[in-house]
């Protein structure tokens, strides 16, 4: 237990506080019980208050240096060191280094008579000697409402019990004085009338089979207080209140990212994973893999070498290394390097307090850095709404403060109102996975959205979720003009996609074939025509050449002609020019 | 009835040893030792002894006699012993609540 040192929240104004060590209870009352002044516990039978009174003490002499009287009047000195050990308090030991004095006052009505006035300056001699023998600063008076059973005058008593008060005072001791819880009142004789300064009451109450202890501060004159009732529960180390938000929203945060084990994962979470010390909420209908993603990421906290806390209500560890076996994770390793470390429970075991404070203390002594809670939706059946809704903003409190990544996971049933019904645990949640099945084509498939993410880029898409015996694939998922598609209608709408591809590209082919054949039958035309503009242009050279070898010769055969006719050449040519037409 | 009256003279026969605690010398402290006395001079004719013991100067013999109330009797002899609380005014407490009445 750690000594939470008291601190005043206005030290100028507020009373001196006597810290009572009780786990919880001076976060509640703020530092403790008024010192110097009595406080009174009330309760019923079997509520611990005797347990109280003595933690009160014990915490007293051995953490704060405050010796105490214990003065019982209905347990015998050994009954009470017996019962007090049992919560580890060596009673017997600090009685014997005069650290506590135990006086038991023993009272049998039989064995007394009355007779004419009386003062309890008896009682009063007693108190004092003890006090003065080991110099105390706390006493207990437990139960002092014995004395009405064992004195008749009560006129006497009740005005001696006014005295005693007052004088508790002035002596300066904090007193712890116990009653029995009455009828329409505090106390069965009103006690409280006397004890004016803080009243505690402290209850057992039993609700759908599961018993519940409560704390509440009634009254604390001169002092805030919390006033709701607080559980509490006695363990092997005493009692503990469990104050709901008692830290207050100030833990320290932390901007380092951790992984999940499934990189496309951490894709879908800017890349990089939750942020240390963050909440997360994995919310899924039965068997859509939410113990498979968490042992993941405890997984994959081991291999950073982080310790981590695997809190199972539903399977026992070595169901879960078993079944994680068969997807390819191997965790036995990690639990013998003692790196991963299971806690199971059934969740009917216990109340809901009695599991937190198991949980606080596996937590305190593991020291993990990161935590899974598999499912916390069964521990709400251990309870109430409201006591669950308080039962996990006081882990959540918790485990923030320590900076451990908690996720925990929570089962739902059907899909509809699945969002609505997480929303008063969401809010405590900085992220929120949701799992979830599709049913369409006769099959069920998986897919993962990530809800919110507080303080971090995340991807909006839908992920479908395979779960091979290699591990977790996240695959995207067909988003088309139909919805969207998983599983084999996915397969399906890729290979449908793929022949569609396939047949525009056959097409394009086949028509880039016929353009090819029409091209060179174009060509194979044009180089015909160009054969027969050749041919043809042959051809005309050759007129030309013929016309002009027979001009040729027509003049030379004329000229010859002429010569033989002895013509005049000069006159023949003249003529030649008119007689042209002649000829 | 022969029994009886030799039984009766056994115990009164017997010193009676009472215990008076009181603290400091308070009114109802004499009142009681007054009282005591008066009550022990007439029924037992010296055959007693009255020890006052004042727990302001030996609170340490409170714890033991299991002493509560003030002024507080303590018949420890004879047998059984018996406590009467107060200042002994109603008489006919103390006398049945010593049995007194069985030393006459």
């Amino acid at each position: 237990m750690k000594n939470k040192a008291p601190k005043s929240a206005s030290p100028a104004t507020s009373l001196p506080r006597c810290p009572t060590g009780i786990q919880g209870l001076d976060e509640i009352t703020g530092g403790g019980l008024p010192q110097g002044r009595p406080t009174l516990i009330c309760g019923g039978p079997g509520c611990g208050k005797t347990l109280f009174a003595a933690e009160f003490l014990v915490r007293g002499a051995t953490k704060f240096g405050e010796p105490g009287v214990f003065m019982s009047f209905e347990e015998t000195e050994a009954e009470l060191k017996a019962n007090v050990a049992s919560l580890g308090f060596d009673l017997a030991g600090l009685v014997r280094r005069k650290k506590i004095v135990l006086d038991y006052v023993h009272i049998e009505p039989s064995e007394i008579q009355e007779s004419g006035e009386y003062d309890l300056e008896g009682l009063f001699v007693r108190l004092n000697h003890a006090i003065d023998s080991i110099g105390a600063k706390r006493v207990v008076l437990d139960t002092l409402e014995a004395l009405f059973a064992g004195l008749r005058n009560e006129a006497i008593l009740r005005a001696e019990l006014r005295r005693l008060f007052r004088w508790l005072k002035i002596k300066g001791v904090t007193a712890v004085i116990t009653a029995e819880r009455g009828h329409g009142q505090l106390t069965r004789h009103g006690l409280e009338e006397y004890v004016s300064d803080c009243v505690i009451l402290l209850d057992h109450r039993v609700y759908e089979q599961l018993a519940t202890r409560n704390l509440r501060v009634v009254k604390y004159r001169g002092a805030l207080h919390g006033t709701n009732e607080f559980p509490f529960l006695i363990s092997s180390e005493g009692i503990s209140v469990l104050p709901i938000t008692s830290l207050g929203l100030n833990h320290k945060i932390s901007s380092e990212r951790i992984g999940t084990g499934i990189p496309r994962l951490d894709a879908m979470l800017g890349g990089r994973g939750f942020f240390r010390g963050s909440s997360i909420l994995l919310t899924g209908t039965p068997g859509t893999g939410k113990t498979i993603v968490a042992a993941n990421f405890a997984n994959a906290a081991c291999q950073r070498g982080e310790r981590t806390l695997f809190f199972s209500f539903e399977e026992s560890p070595n169901q879960i290394i078993r079944n994680m076996q068969s997807i390819g994770l191997r965790l036995e390793p990690l639990v013998k390097r003692s790196l991963l470390r299971f806690h199971s429970a059934r969740p009917s075991l216990y109340g809901l307090e009695m599991h937190l404070a198991t949980m606080f203390k596996e937590i305190a002594e593991f020291k993990p850095r990161v935590v899974v809670i598999d499912p916390i939706t069964s521990l709400m059946d251990a309870g109430s709404d409201t006591e669950c809704r308080g039962m996990v903003t006081r882990l959540v409190d918790y485990l923030k403060a320590r900076q451990i990544t908690t996720l925990f996971t929570s089962l739902t049933q059907g899909g509809h109102v699945l969002q609505q019904s997480e929303a008063s645990m969401s809010s405590l949640m900085d992220s929120w996975l949701l799992l979830q099945d599709l049913e369409g084509n006769g099959e069920r498939n998986r897919v993962l959205y990530v809800l919110k993410a507080r303080g971090m880029a995340h991807s909006n898409q839908v992920r479908e979720f395979l779960i091979s015996d290699k591990g977790i694939d996240l695959v995207d998922a067909y988003i088309g003009p139909h919805g969207v598609l998983t599983g084999s209608a996915r397969v399906a709408q890729e290979a449908l996609e793929k022949a569609e591809v396939l047949a525009s590209q056959q097409d394009a082919a086949s028509r880039k074939r016929v353009l090819e054949r029409n091209r060179t039958a174009l060509e194979r035309q044009i180089s015909a025509l160009r054969c027969d503009y050749e041919a043809e242009s042959v051809e005309l050279r050759c007129i030309d050449e013929q016309v002009g070898t027979s001009t040729r010769v027509l003049t030379t055969e004329r000229a010859a002609s002429g010569i033989l006719r002895q013509a005049d050449v000069k006159k023949t040519q003249v003529k030649l020019g008119n007689g042209n037409g002649k000829s | 009835m022969k029994t009886k009256s030799a039984r009766r003279q056994r115990w009164s026969a017997q010193l009676w040893q009472l215990r008076l605690y009181v603290a400091g010398e308070t009114a109802k402290s004499m009142t009681a030792f007054s009282n005591l006395e008066k009550f022990c001079e007439s029924h037992l004719n010296c055959r007693y002894r009255i020890t006052v013991i004042d727990l302001v100067k030996q609170p340490h013999l409170a714890k033991d006699a299991q002493i509560l109330a003030i002024p507080t009797v303590v018949r420890e002899m004879p047998k059984p012993v018996r406590t009467i609380i107060g200042n002994l005014s109603d008489t006919e407490c103390v006398l049945a609540g010593l049995n007194l009445l069985a030393a006459d």
